[in-house]
């Protein structure tokens, strides 16, 4: 409405507004961004209406398969338009042993299609009689994204290890597409790491080089991304089973390699 | 069958008082009358054979399939009323399909042969239908490695290295008993199962037979398929010459 009521040579007008028009001109577009920029240009002036937003997982997420296993990680805001209503949440969900999934997008939506998934597993795998293999899992979600793709707002990242294709991932962007992939990354976050991963991913890394990569990319997309910040949740899953670990907020491994 | 006649016969509904259900039987007698049919599960592969009639000379060879694909890697091979068995098979090809799209993976043998076997169970508890009057041999050969099913008219099915259905059963049995099913490949097993057939057929007795045989093994590249002409007419005349020497004797 008013651009002019933003002042960037502020301290908070950067750091507080920027993350919000990141997060918010994707979906809503130009209009309402700026409309909404008008409020926090002047600290909200006691309108509390961005409240009222749905809560979102702005996000930065990463899966990487090494020989063996595989490695996920993900930082853990949440927001409620431009207030940080967890900054501790856990954006990595279990939906078997040895299937994981980093959710972005639509916090509500990803959690009910989280739990949709979990529930066809565990009828698949009472009739398969062995633990389910990745792919099937990635292909319900799939399913339920696809399907219903006008009504949800969920980027998916599915990664697992199962005994027939060892350590996996897979990727489901909005729209429900279904993509292989030996690593990928996902939510706002992802867009400024795009150029890190293509440069420092190789393969063959082990499973402690695949830690190590993913707790420096997400790092640096936490710090450029205003909508994900927090700590980094990461967890490999291997033959062994499932190994969740935790990067403190002031612990992150920002900086030159 | 004592208890034939006192009326504890004419429903799938009602239990005889010595705990029969008799219809199921009577289903389970149109299979023994009908033409045999062999499966083994060999270390490559599944290899099923059945045998056909010659009904007429005018009969157009190929017709009446008793072997059907169901899948890429997986296939059906009826004894009995062939009309009731093409059911089971359209519902086993709807069953495989589905669970393709709904999983992203092929169908495993024991979920087919459990859905189909829990499909045919259940023609056996209601008053308004009857039984199928056919049992199935099911080949596959997806990510468990090969295996072979047979399921019966009273929704049972057993999982089994090699078997037998039809007329020519028990003795098909016994002679597949003999057989060292860890070593037999797919190819020796296609001339096998053939001799069995021919051994259980007596020329004197029956009508002229028309062989079917498929198999879903390494050298098919793990599809389901009438196996190759030439080692077909291999298998038949390797079949026949056994016979000749059976008879001989």
């Amino acid at each position: 409405m008013d651009a002019g009521l933003i002042d960037r040579s502020r301290f908070l007008d950067r750091e507080v507004l920027d993350p919000h028009r990141v997060m918010e001109t994707s979906r809503m577009g130009g209009a309402s961004a700026s409309a909404m920029a008008a409020g926090v240009g002047q600290h909200s002036g006691g309108n509390l209406d961005f409240l009222k937003q749905a809560v979102d997982l702005g996000t930065s997420i990463m899966a990487v398969a090494y020989d063996g296993g595989v490695v996920i990680g993900a930082d853990s805001r949440t927001s409620t338009g431009i207030y940080i209503s967890n900054r501790v949440s856990d954006k990595i969900t279990k939906i078997d042993d040895r299937i994981f999934v980093c959710r972005s997008g639509s916090a509500a939506d990803t959690q009910a299609i989280s739990d949709y998934v979990t529930h066809f597993i565990n009828q698949h795998r009472m009739e398969f009689g062995k633990p389910p293999s990745v792919k099937t899992a990635a292909n319900f979600f799939r399913q339920l994204c696809y399907t219903n793709k006008e009504a949800l707002m969920a980027g998916i990242l599915v990664a697992g290890w199962d005994e027939k294709e060892g350590g996996q991932v897979y990727c489901i962007p909005v729209g429900g597409a279904l993509v292989q992939q030996p690593f990928s990354i996902g939510g706002s976050g992802s867009t400024y790491i795009y150029g890190f991963c293509d440069a420092y991913y190789k393969p063959g890394m082990t499973a402690m080089q695949c830690e190590e990569f993913v707790k420096k990319a997400l790092s640096h997309a936490m710090a450029r991304d205003g909508s994900s910040g927090g700590v980094i949740r990461t967890v490999r899953i291997d033959a062994a089973g499932a190994e969740k670990k935790f990067v403190a907020g002031d612990k992150l491994p920002f900086g030159p390699l | 069958m004592s208890s034939i006649g006192t009326g504890y016969d004419q429903s799938t509904t009602t239990f005889s008082p010595d705990g029969r259900v008799f219809q199921v039987e009577y289903a389970t007698k149109a299979v023994d009358i009908s033409s045999t049919a062999v499966g083994i599960r060999c270390k490559d592969g599944v290899v099923m054979c059945v045998e056909k009639p010659k009904l007429s000379k005018m009969l157009v060879e190929g017709t009446n399939r008793r072997i059907m694909t169901v899948d890429k890697h997986s296939g059906i091979c009826i004894s009995g009323m062939i009309a009731d068995a093409r059911q089971i098979v359209n519902y086993g090809r709807r069953e495989a399909t589905g669970y393709l799209d709904f999983s992203g993976s092929p169908i495993p043998g024991s979920v087919l042969a459990s859905r189909i076997s829990m499909m045919m169970h259940t023609y056996t508890l209601y008053w308004t239908v009857r039984p199928f009057g056919a049992s199935v041999l099911i080949a596959s050969y997806a990510e468990e490695g090969p295996q072979l099913y047979s399921v019966d008219p009273s929704g049972v099915s057993y999982r089994y290295f090699a078997t037998a259905i039809g007329k020519g059963k028990n003795g098909a049995k016994s002679q597949l008993e003999k057989l060292d099913l860890t070593t037999l490949t797919a190819r020796e097993a296609v001339i096998e199962a053939a001799k069995v057939i021919y051994s259980q057929h007596d020329p004197s007795k029956e009508k002229p037979i028309e062989l079917e045989i498929s198999w879903v093994c390494d050298e098919s590249n793990k599809m389901h398929q009438l196996v190759p002409p030439a080692l077909h007419a291999e298998a038949e005349a390797a079949a026949k010459a056994y016979r000749e020497a059976m008879d001989d004797d």
